[in-house]
């Protein structure tokens, strides 16, 4: 009866326990199940060994095509991982751990946040870090909903820039809640900047922008924190970690509440997840923040270590009245972020936001060259860039997929009117063979 | 331990990049360009392992002590679920998004559409979504799409309220919060689960539903389970499965048989994911069919001819709850998991799981006060109340277990039993681990009477004793300045 070693008593073992305990058999423990409620069918298929099972998820895998050159972004972006950053977050010791609720058997974990929440301060020039969210949508989602508990106020003003899953996630999170969202349509790919001025009142809770935007363009939000703050409102800017490598900080622009998807920081691809969301603040706020945050303390003989702090504005001790209803969030993630970051280092990180650069300028280039492609010239670009095609870049994307390239996010179904428009995103693993390819194909695909 | 920032020297680096192929860019203008570099470690590829290393080894995890913490389901993590992830972590998830991309990942979108057929079954409900997150964002979003529900019934304004029992999790009324709602609280009966008849009381047309987690955090199933959801559902108001503990009772229930119509599921509990020290989980959102038309998107569908595809533009859906498709790489370890332990395995986990819980609370209950004795689920909430009386408190009895090798239970919670000592084996763990828990635990309870300093006075063991809370509280040192 007892073939899997998930389960490990023997029979004995199992008559034993069931006398102790004083019931027959183990159907027994279930008899508080009324009879009448008891599942009907169960049809799961017989278990397997652990070679079979692998063996069937190498088919479900190679049902994937494993050979697309990816040109493509839209908040996830294909970056190098240091072999250390697997090995690594792959310690047990880390990845089979709970939530650091023991600090005194959980300093390994405790640290290692506290030590990420520090590289994310220097990362985004903000003062306080909390220790992970889920992603890059529900972070902005989370951001926003720490203004309307900051500002007392009930009204949002998106740029429509952003992201567009991240601006449905963020409509997903406030539907319910009594709460104006206003989105600026963009102005050639960047914030439109006079619209934004005649909304901005003291009714507004915050202004949520991106930097670089969903079009590639990198803007500067220091005149903007101003406008933002003379109405008593906070900015909100979501980030791309890999690009403060070169790319002006929004602590240094004058930015609240900085959040953003810390894929690129050391986390595979994985279809979309795992990965995770950082939030980051000017220390006013801290007591506002969602989610857990780290804090350094002493034991009774003075030696350092760190606690969960701050407690009292989350779930299990607020209930209905806590900043966020997050418990769980993305802390192995966190640290793979945390190891990449100390793997690549202070100059390593300026050196791989050059490399992504120069990759997507060379591309930009190139593609310019071709007879009815122009590029978006708004505004400067880091490893995104948009391009007008001369004629549907849905159409063109599907060509260039057979051909084994992921070309880029076609804007059409995101922008009404962007039919043509293309976004690329060139990281530091495209090879000048790999672009050059693209441009041929892109070319031929054009002329067809 | 040195921080790994008082371990930098500049100019040290712990890996190298390649070499550009291409020429460099002309450089930004300089308002775009931050001042400084980032004050980033600066170390070898050595003294980084060496860090990490040290820093995993002053961690307890459930590969290296027992971990028996209740609420949490800290079951074994099977090392062929890390090798099932490794295969998908190279494909970009906007393939799927792109203009005839879905062909190109079906692999991806067919186990997550199967994962979502095998929970609905497992759960007795009509329709998976995997997109949410974590337990509580599958929470959240299963009061989102009840909100949806009856928003499309014209009901948005009637419905007000949330019910809840005090025995909950605290991220049920923080989740119903988000959706807008009131909650309303209902004690426990002194049987151990929610008041039937306080619960009556409660009960209104404005309450637009009722969370219940079934077996509740002390560890009971609900006798009243199918009348509390024929009350509810007679005020049209739905019902909420909180699938913390669904280890208890696969194969034996499914919840969508007694009523509940909206369920999320733990991967990172009942199907064998690891936790990582604070996520990532994951908490796909079951559902009954009245609530398909508002799930979230993109929605994974499979065509006649067998071919996923992903449906993008439902006017009803409560729209994205997260960027992309949920955490995938937690799916496909949830996915292994289940075809390996199959129909015979998991109705197992349940019944070794409910064993091995109620193993325990029959051995230690001379030793602790228990108070709600009867047969316990997947796991046994007793309370620390005999020790209190000698000045030892749940926390001091926690301390002893850590120098003792094991990770503590749950303490404090639910917060309805005072001192509350949470216990939740699983079913992954042996009778000689059990037993040898059960002497430490025996010895604590002993030790309470003859020396209670001693428990007042753990850990000794560990490289921090307690820990001042007050002082990081208050001076909120959450980041290293440098």
């Amino acid at each position: 009866m007892n073939d899997s070693h998930y389960c490990p008593h023997t029979p004995e073992e199992i008559r034993e326990m069931l006398s102790v305990i004083g019931v027959a058999s183990v159907e027994e423990l279930f008899s508080a199940i009324p009879a009448g409620l008891r599942a009907k069918t169960f049809n799961l298929p017989p278990g397997l060994s652990e070679f079979e099972t692998l063996d069937t998820m190498k088919a479900i895998a190679a049902d994937n095509s494993a050979c697309l050159t990816s040109f493509v972004g839209g908040g996830y972006y294909d970056h190098l991982i240091p072999a250390a950053v697997d090995h690594l977050s792959g310690r047990a010791e880390f990845y089979t751990a709970y939530t650091p609720y023991q600090p005194e058997c959980s300093q390994g974990t405790l640290q290692a946040l506290f030590e990420y929440q520090t590289a994310i301060c220097r990362l985004t020039g903000m003062d306080v870090s909390n220790a992970s969210l889920y992603d890059g949508g529900t972070a902005c989602a989370e951001a926003v909903m720490m203004a309307l508990r900051v500002t007392g106020r009930n009204r949002v003003i998106v740029d429509g820039c952003l992201n567009p899953f991240s601006r449905q996630v963020l409509k997903t999170y406030l539907y319910n809640l009594d709460v104006e969202v206003v989105e600026i349509a963009p102005l050639d790919g960047t914030l439109n900047r006079a619209e934004l001025a005649g909304l901005l009142d003291q009714s507004v809770a915050a202004v949520l922008v991106q930097n670089p935007n969903f079009f590639g363009c990198i803007e500067d939000f220091s005149v903007l924190a101003q406008q933002v703050h003379a109405v008593d409102a906070l900015l909100i800017a979501s980030v791309y970690p890999i690009s403060l490598g070169l790319l002006v900080t929004p602590g240094e622009m004058g930015v609240d509440i900085t959040v953003g998807d810390g894929q690129s920081l050391g986390n595979p691809l994985s279809f979309g997840g795992p990965s995770f969301g950082f939030i980051a603040a000017k220390k006013a706020y801290i007591r506002n923040m969602p989610g857990r945050i780290i804090g350094e303390t002493v034991d009774k003989q003075g030696r350092r270590g760190f606690v969960l702090t701050l407690q009292a504005r989350e779930q299990h001790i607020k209930r209905h009245k806590a900043t966020s209803n997050i418990c769980s969030n993305q802390g192995l993630c966190a640290l793979r972020g945390l190891i990449f970051l100390s793997s690549i280092g202070r100059q390593g990180l300026v050196e791989l936001a050059r490399l992504n650069r120069d990759k997507a300028e060379y591309a930009k280039a190139q593609l310019a060259g071709i007879p009815g492609v122009t590029v978006l010239q708004s505004a400067a670009t880091f490893n995104e860039f948009t391009i007008f095609l001369p004629k549907a870049a849905d159409g063109v994307v599907m060509e260039l997929l057979k051909k084994g390239i992921m070309a880029g996010v076609p804007l059409g179904q995101y922008y009404q009117g962007s039919e043509n428009c293309l976004v690329l995103t060139v990281t530091e693993k495209r090879s000048k063979k790999e672009i050059d390819r693209l441009v041929r194909e892109l070319e031929v695909a054009l002329c067809n | 331990m040195q921080l790994i920032y008082e371990q930098s020297v500049a100019g040290r680096r712990g890996v190298r990049l390649p070499v550009s192929d291409v020429p460099a860019a002309t450089a930004l203008p300089d308002n775009l360009l931050r001042r400084e570099p980032a004050a980033l470690a600066e170390v070898s590829e050595l003294d980084l392992v060496r860090h990490f290393t040290n820093l995993s080894r002053r961690n307890y995890s459930l590969d290296t002590n027992f971990y028996p913490l209740g609420s949490c389901t800290m079951k074994y993590n099977a090392k062929a679920l890390e090798n099932a992830a490794g295969l998908f972590s190279s494909f970009h998830p906007m393939t799927a998004l792109l203009p005839g991309g879905a062909e190109f990942c079906q692999g991806s979108l067919g186990l997550l559409y199967d994962l979502g057929q095998m929970l609905a079954d497992i759960t007795g409900m009509d329709e998976v979504t995997t997109q949410p997150l974590a337990g509580a964002h599958g929470e959240m979003t299963g009061i989102l799409l009840i909100a949806a529900y009856h928003a499309a019934k014209g009901n948005k304004a009637k419905k007000k309220y949330v019910v809840v029992p005090d025995s909950s999790h605290g991220t049920n009324p923080a989740s119903a919060a988000i959706a807008g709602y009131e909650v309303i609280t209902v004690p426990t009966a002194p049987y151990g689960d929610m008041d039937i008849e306080l619960f009556k009381k409660a009960m209104n047309d404005e309450v637009a539903a009722v969370m219940m987690t079934c077996p509740n955090t002390l560890g009971l199933f609900n006798p009243h389970i199918q009348e509390i959801s024929d009350i509810a559902h007679g005020h049209d108001a739905l019902m909420y499965y909180d699938g913390a503990n669904l280890n208890a009772i696969m194969g034996k229930v499914k919840p969508g048989d007694v009523g509940f119509d909206v369920i999320h599921v733990n991967l990172h509990k009942t199907f064998g994911t690891p936790h990582g020290g604070g996520g990532p989980g994951a908490g796909p959102v079951g559902v009954k069919k009245a609530l398909i038309p508002f799930l979230p998107q993109p929605r994974i569908v499979m065509d006649d001819d067998g071919q996923f595809l992903l449906e993008d533009h439902n006017p009803g859906s409560i729209g994205r709850t997260a960027n992309f498709f949920g955490n995938f790489g937690v799916m496909a370890k949830a996915y292994a998991y289940i075809i390996m332990l199959g129909r015979e395995g998991l109705i197992r986990v349940s019944e070794q799981a409910v064993l091995n819980a109620n193993y325990i609370k029959e051995r230690l209950k001379a030793y602790y006060d228990l108070p709600y004795d009867t047969t316990c689920m997947h796991e046994c909430v007793f309370s620390a109340g005999k020790q209190l009386e000698h000045g030892v408190h749940a926390i001091d009895i926690a301390k002893f277990l850590i120098d003792k090798g094991y990770h503590p239970p749950t303490v404090y919670f639910p917060l309805i039993v005072k001192e509350a000592i949470m216990i939740e084996p699983t079913e992954t763990e042996s009778k000689a681990t059990l037993d040898a828990f059960i002497e430490v635990m025996i010895e604590a309870a002993l030790a309470a009477q003859t020396n209670p300093q001693q428990l007042l006075d753990a850990p000794l063991t560990t490289p921090v004793g307690r820990l001042d809370e007050t002082k990081a509280a208050r001076e909120q040192n959450v980041c290293c300045i440098g």
